[in-house]
């Protein structure tokens, strides 16, 4: 541009000097240029209105010229910057950071020693496309789930339509293949930036573990566990990766490391891998003694997580009834004809995992109508940090009288916030079982999402809030109810109940592997069970539920997000009562079987294997620079709690859990398992 | 929010604001100017809104340069936007422009399925390395890779890099406080760049079949280590040997079919001697083992014989494409000017790789040729190149092969000299060589440290004496076997090292119990195959292509520290259409392995019954002529033959795709070659 432009000048240079030989011209041109001086002016304004015009576009570019000059800049700061100076910046503000556990076992001299297997939990998991329909054209190999999930707004429908599983079988749709990402990458992040394992993982590195040592068994959580195997083979696969490992070192023993639906999923693989061939892996009774010294369950929902009934009946949970609550009829307009939720669900219940994870032993675990082992729970006051979280401290639990009647917490569903409060003898019950599910199906045609609903009509609907109140037992009564098909699917995966005698043949089927109270521990002495959660944080227990405005396509019951316990501390919020746990799994289902289902010898754990209780109390983090906190305890960020990593190093370097000193309580396990009265 | 509305605001007002300013500030020197003389005055005002503009310019100039770079950012970025919008909502097939049809697809239709499972073995450099554990200067890079993907960290942090990918030069293993360890899983090698594909078309096109993470497996190994080493250190062998059992036994007891690339067909050649043998060296698998599991083993450009490539890279850090770059532009590389030497630290690195060694060529003159003789003689690369032009000529190779056998044998080029110092030395007769004997030197010069002045010892060569070197440079020419003697002496340490871990002789008896030392497991001429008659072996390679076959060396002028005292001799060029080039003499191949390399094993040492094939395994030989990419929009060619590229080649992959559905050697064609291997190798005279 400027370059045009001198040339130009120096061309009228040349043309003015020509011009300047006989003085007559030089007036003349004179007179000339003073007009062409005000010409120029004149023009000069026109061309300057003429560029107000383009002012609009120019300085639009321009500002997004400037925007990005300024992020490059910035961004080429960033890379060249020392990688330390966030460390000082961090260290200037909230003072020396403590090392991070790795470093600091190293220096005291721990070294590798026993192969890690990870077990990832429901949801953190990627998923990646292998064979898809047409729209799902370069998808391949490209992550559906975990990742940047940039093709559920590119997109969704197909996104929905490649995650669903078959509907009767659970299995693949026919031409769709999406399968788990195997290695270590497949949990280490679940988004860019969002640890799941990562933090794990390179702590372990520092001690000297490495892709030889470490392994990460990744699997279809979508499935039902035993599906895992008859289509992926993976169950064998974690077997045989075991046994590589445990050669190849010398033959010292793995230690496991599952994290929430893990849990149940390696449950379910002990027992797989010593039951006989056809339906199991064959490896011989003693094939988990000869190869595990240690599974260190992390926020293990043994019993089931009562998150998981809202997300199978009303695909909500706290989080969408929080949102609901603050934004009505934003979640609820179908004015984009987008229809969340119920596309949620429709894909979700495809899904026979989270079958597993309902609520297990029915009411004597979970409580009845009136009774439950929580009863006299008090919402504990926010500690402070307090680093030296060693010492166990004491629970001023005294303050009984300041909550005069205990929540029932047994119900856990309960249709209108009353009927949650009222004294059972009062509340009156109409059996929905033998309800009819109307004929009068509401045009289904303009609805073009599939769930079960549809199928119930209203009076089904009015039968179902006629029942009032369900606790864990009857719960399951509701889902086959509401939704048959998918509970026939999920019936041949699982069970949910309590066996009487488990020497009855019967369970030698795989539906009942997952149940810890259906199964017994294998026969490996030696071996040790660790349960690590997060305590200290309100996490979901019951709900209050409420019909929803019916209209046709809309899914009838949600969370009554206006039931409210009125006190600022109370249990109730938003229509879901809350108690002691990791915000996902309330303590009673992690902790339960450790502090007395298979303590000691007992029917379910015939040899004897050793179990341990680490609770680790939440303190938020207390700057923002500390991102998800290094003691954490929430259902993920805890994967991140610096004390829960030195525990798991400390066992893979062949500390016992003696070594580590027992049992570490901060919630009341103890006592609630005291009143749940299971035969041992 | 809201205070991002404010920038914003601020920002828009802000250049209406500075151009009005702008404006007044070259009102006023106007009127100032108009006071002055009229004429001068008048042109001056006349001629430039430039000089106006420069001197109103003077304050706020800087900011209008701001401005205009800001608004041309802009535009440019908005246009990109625009033009990346686009892209993304054009359909993904254009009207005019049509995709040919995947490979895997059409197959697919023809009712081709997964039968049974693939592995799939990379060669070397192909595989991705990340970072375990490393020094302070590699801080952030754990788990990220330092090999494949976008090499950034080489222009950042150079040293470190450098520092961080060299092994230890005693043991070959990790220098201490370092771990590097390969990526695993199919992404270790299915892209090496971004964009740069390795194994993911043949990835993408089994999967169509319905392969899948189950019965797909990439054996990713530390290609920097000795093959043994691989497994000391990482296990590597068990691993892959575990994987294979399994994969066995979950897809119904089908055998796996094995798909090495590259120097991975020396790796898994090795790796079938390593399961079978006794477990302390071994994997104790057992006699039997490949026959049970192992269905055919397709090698895709298989160096089993060596390439001479990597005799250039172990002797000067050189290949072709250096050579080249040298001969264009001559001091870039050598220039020191920013303290680079490039070259010496590429030297200094790959010297500590095991790896390399094992791609020395193998089998000594018997079957690289000596001074005078080679196999390849006959061979002319002009000619060769016309012939491949006609794909008509395809099936009778017999007949056109004849046919130019007569007119070449003149001016023949002596193959069987891999290095000669001077072109004219490479063209001389044997008798005229001032043949010193090649041991000679060996004896003679005592090597005195020379370079004391250097104060760190990088290569070998700073501790050789100019006396040495000169000597070297004397014995002119060098064969297949004095070039060991040579790399000896030159690099003694290196060579130590890596002489426990590589053979690269004839074996005279296989029955010899010294054969059963893994050194030798990994050359198929002192190692016979395993005892699997149903088993098959394919050569897969392209050909078409000049190959880097011997070299024209010098010394290198320069005296200073660390320097390479030879290099190859660029200026040495042959005759129009001759096969020497840049210093480097070409023979048929795919690039980077010769025919003979790749093809002699299938041709004629394991065809039928051989002492090196007792089993009497099937061979297969499937040569794929290479044609350069018809159009832009194809890439890297849907036919080509080069070494890494043949991997998108269709053919290569419908063969790949048949066989792993299940398909036998025969029903495939057999073999289905265009070079001259079968002629070359009768030359060769190998006892079977």
């Amino acid at each position: 541009m400027a370059l045009l432009r001198r040339r130009k000048a120096s061309e009228a240079e040349k043309a003015q000097h020509s011009g300047s030989k006989s003085d007559k011209e030089i007036e003349r041109t004179d007179e000339e240029n003073d007009k062409n001086i005000s010409n120029r002016k004149k023009a000069k304004k026109a061309k300057f209105e003429g560029k107000k015009k383009w002012s609009c576009v120019d300085s639009c570019c321009w500002f997004i010229g400037c925007i990005c000059t300024v992020w490059w800049i910035l961004l080429f700061l960033y890379n060249t910057m020392p990688a330390s100076i966030p460390q000082y910046v961090t260290e200037a503000i909230t003072g020396p950071l403590p090392d991070p556990p790795g470093v600091k076992l190293r220096k005291e001299g721990l070294t590798a020693k026993h192969p890690v297997v990870f077990v990832p939990g429901i949801v953190t998991g990627g998923l990646e496309l292998w064979e898809g329909h047409q729209c799902a054209e370069g998808l391949f190999r490209k992550r559906l789930w975990g990742g940047s999930f940039g093709e559920v707004y590119k997109r969704p429908l197909c996104w929905v339509e490649h995650m669903s599983l078959n509907n009767e079988t659970g299995l693949d749709p026919s031409g769709i293949r999406v399968r788990p990402v195997s290695g270590l990458v497949a949990a280490d992040y679940f988004a860019p930036g969002y640890f799941v394992w990562a933090v794990l993982i390179a702590n372990l590195a520092r001690i000297g573990y490495e892709e030889k040592t470490m392994y990460m068994a990744a699997y279809d959580w979508r499935l039902a566990f035993q599906n895992t195997e008859v289509r992926d083979q993976t169950l064998s696969r974690i077997k045989s990766n075991i046994e590589l490992m445990v050669a190849t070192n010398g033959g010292k023993k793995a230690v496991i490391i599952p994290h929430s639906m893990g849990v149940l999923y390696f449950l379910h693989f002990m027992k797989w891998v010593e039951a006989p061939a056809p339906m199991g892996g064959g490896g011989g009774s003693d094939w988990c003694a000869k190869h595990i010294k240690a599974v260190m369950n992390i926020g293990g929902p043994l019993l089931g997580a009562p998150k998981a009934v809202p997300g199978l009946l009303s695909a909500e949970a706290k989080d969408i009834a929080a949102a609901r609550a603050m934004a009505p009829g934003f979640l609820d307009n179908d004015l984009f004809r987008v229809q969340t939720l119920q596309h949620v669900m429709r894909m979700t219940r495809t899904w026979d995992s989270t079958m597993s994870m309902i609520p297990k032993g029915g009411d004597t675990i979970w409580g009845d109508l009136d009774w439950s082992p929580e009863e006299s729970y008090v919402p504990r006051k926010r500690k402070q940090r307090d680093n030296d979280s060693q010492t166990a401290e004491q629970n001023d639990t005294d303050t009984l009288d300041s909550q005069k009647k205990g929540i029932n917490y047994g119900r856990i569903i309960s249709f209108g916030k009353d009927v949650a409060e009222a004294p059972s003898s009062e509340i009156e019950r109409i059996d929905f079982k033998g309800a009819v599910k109307g004929n009068n199906v509401a045009n289904i045609t303009s609805c073009d999402v599939w769930t079960e609903y549809h199928d119930m009509g209203i009076e089904g609907i009015k039968a179902v809030a006629e029942y009032k109140v369900y606790t864990a037992g009857s719960l399951l009564d509701l889902l086959h109810f509401v939704a048959p098909k998918m509970m026939a699917r999920g019936d041949a995966h699982f069970s949910y109940g309590i066996a009487d005698n488990l020497d009855d043949p019967k369970y030698e089927h795989y539906k009942y592997w997952s149940n810890p109270l259906e199964t017994k521990l294998p026969n490996a002495p030696d071996m040790e069970i660790y349960s690590m959660y997060g305590v200290g944080i309100p996490t979901e227990r019951a709900y209050v539920y409420a019909l929803s405005p019916y209209a046709e396509c809309y899914i009838p019951f949600q969370i009554d997000t206006s039931a409210d316990g009125g006190k600022e501390d109370s249990c109730l919020k938003d229509g879901v009562y809350s108690i002691d746990g990791d915000e996902t799994v309330p303590v009673l289902s992690a902790g339960f079987m450790c502090a007395k289902g298979w303590r000691g010898k007992t029917r379910f754990n015939p040899s004897g294997i050793q179990t341990y209780i680490r609770e680790y109390d939440h303190a938020p983090p207390a700057t923002f620079l500390e991102g998800r906190g290094t003691q954490s305890g929430a259902h993920v960020d805890i994967m991140g709690n610096f004390a829960l990593i030195e525990d798991i190093i400390r066992v893979a370097a062949g500390a016992t859990g003696e070594d580590l000193g027992g049992d570490r309580v901060y919630s009341d396990i103890f006592k609630w398992s005291d009143k749940i009265n299971l035969p041992l | 929010m809201a205070s991002i509305l404010r920038f914003r605001k601020l920002c828009y007002v802000e250049p209406v604001k500075c151009s009005s300013l702008g404006f007044e500030s070259f009102e006023t020197p106007k009127i100032e100017k108009k006071d002055d003389e009229g004429a001068v005055k008048a042109v001056e005002s006349t001629v430039g809104e430039k000089q106006k503009k420069k001197s109103s310019k003077r304050q706020p100039r800087e900011w209008r340069c701001m401005d205009y770079c800001c608004l041309t950012v802009g535009y440019m970025c908005t246009a990109w936007w625009l033009l990346l919008f686009l892209y993304h909502c054009l359909p993904a097939a254009l009207p005019g422009f049509q995709v040919p049809e995947a490979p895997g697809a059409r197959l697919r239709r023809e009712g081709l399925t997964a039968l049974h499972p693939v592995v799939l073995v990379p060669g070397i450099v192909t595989g991705g390395l990340e970072l375990w554990e490393g020094r302070p200067c590699s801080e952030g890079l754990f788990r990220k890779r330092l090999w494949g993907g976008s090499f950034t960290e080489i222009f950042k942090r150079p040293l470190c890099w450098l520092e961080h990918l060299t092994l230890h030069n005693k043991t070959g293993l990790d220098p201490p406080g370092i771990r590097v360890r390969a990526v695993p899983g199919l992404v270790a090698a299915d892209y090496f760049a971004p964009g740069y594909f390795v194994w993911a078309v043949l990835i993408e096109n089994l999967a169509r079949i319905g392969y899948e993470g189950k019965n797909l497996y990439m054996a990713a190994y530390d290609w920097r280590l000795s093959f043994q080493n691989t497994e000391i250190r990482d296990q590597a062998l068990s691993r892959l040997k575990s994987k294979i059992e399994l994969m066995f036994v979950t897809n119904g007891n089908k055998k796996v079919v094995v798909v090495p690339h590259s120097m991975g067909v020396i790796y898994f050649f090795h790796f079938l001697k390593w399961v079978e043998s006794p477990p302390p060296m071994g994997g104790g698998g057992g006699q039997g083992w490949c026959a049970k599991h192992i269905k055919v083993i397709m090698n895709i450009g298989p160096a089993f014989l060596g390439v001479p490539k990597a005799v250039s890279n172990i002797f000067s850090a050189e290949g072709k494409d250096v050579a080249f770059v040298r001969s264009m532009a001559p001091g870039v590389l050598d220039s020191e000017i920013l303290g680079l030497q490039t070259l010496e630290h590429v030297m200094r690195v790959c010297r500590t790789w095991d790896s390399i060694i094992s791609l020395i060529p193998k089998g000594g003159e018997t079957i690289w040729g000596n001074l005078d003789w080679s196999p390849e003689e006959g061979y002319n690369c002009d000619l060769a190149k016309k012939r491949y032009a006609q794909p008509s000529l395809l099936d009778s190779n017999d007949t056109n092969s004849d046919g130019k056998m007569e007119f070449q044998i003149k001016e023949s080029v002596r193959y069987g000299r891999i290095i000669s110092f001077g072109k004219a030395t490479s063209q001389l007769p044997s008798s005229q060589l001032p043949n010193l004997g090649s041991k000679d030197f060996l004896r003679t010069s005592n090597p005195t440290k020379f370079n004391s002045l250097c104060s760190e010892v990088w290569t070998e060569y700073d501790e050789m004496s100019r006396d040495g070197i000169r000597k070297i440079a004397e014995n002119k020419a060098y064969t297949a076997r004095t070039f060991l003697d040579l790399l000896r002496f030159v690099a003694p340490k290196m060579m130590q090292r890596a002489e426990a871990q590589f053979s690269h002789g004839i074996a005279d008896n296989l029955d010899d119990p010294k054969y059963a030392h893994y050194k030798y497991w990994s050359n198929p001429l002192e190692a016979k195959l395993p005892d699997a008659p149903d088993m098959e072996i394919y050569c897969l390679y392209g050909v078409g292509l000049p190959t880097e076959r011997s070299y024209v060396y010098k010394l290198s002028p320069t005296d200073r520290c660390k320097s390479i005292p030879f290099r190859i001799d660029s200026s040495a060029e042959g005759s129009d259409g001759g096969c020497l080039k840049g210093g480097v003499y070409f023979v048929d191949g795919d690039e980077s392995v010769p025919v003979l390399s790749a093809g002699f094993m299938c041709a004629k040492g394991w065809k039928g019954r051989t002492r090196f094939n007792p089993s009497g395994i099937a061979t297969y030989i499937r040569e794929y002529r290479h044609k350069p990419p018809a159009s832009l929009f194809e890439g890297r060619g849907l036919e080509s033959g080069a070494h890494v590229d043949i991997m998108g080649n269709v053919a290569l992959i419908e063969d790949v795709l048949r066989v792993a559905a299940g398909a036998t050697g025969a029903e495939m064609g057999g073999d289905r070659i265009y070079s001259d291997i079968m002629r070359m190798s009768d030359r060769i005279n190998l006892r079977l």
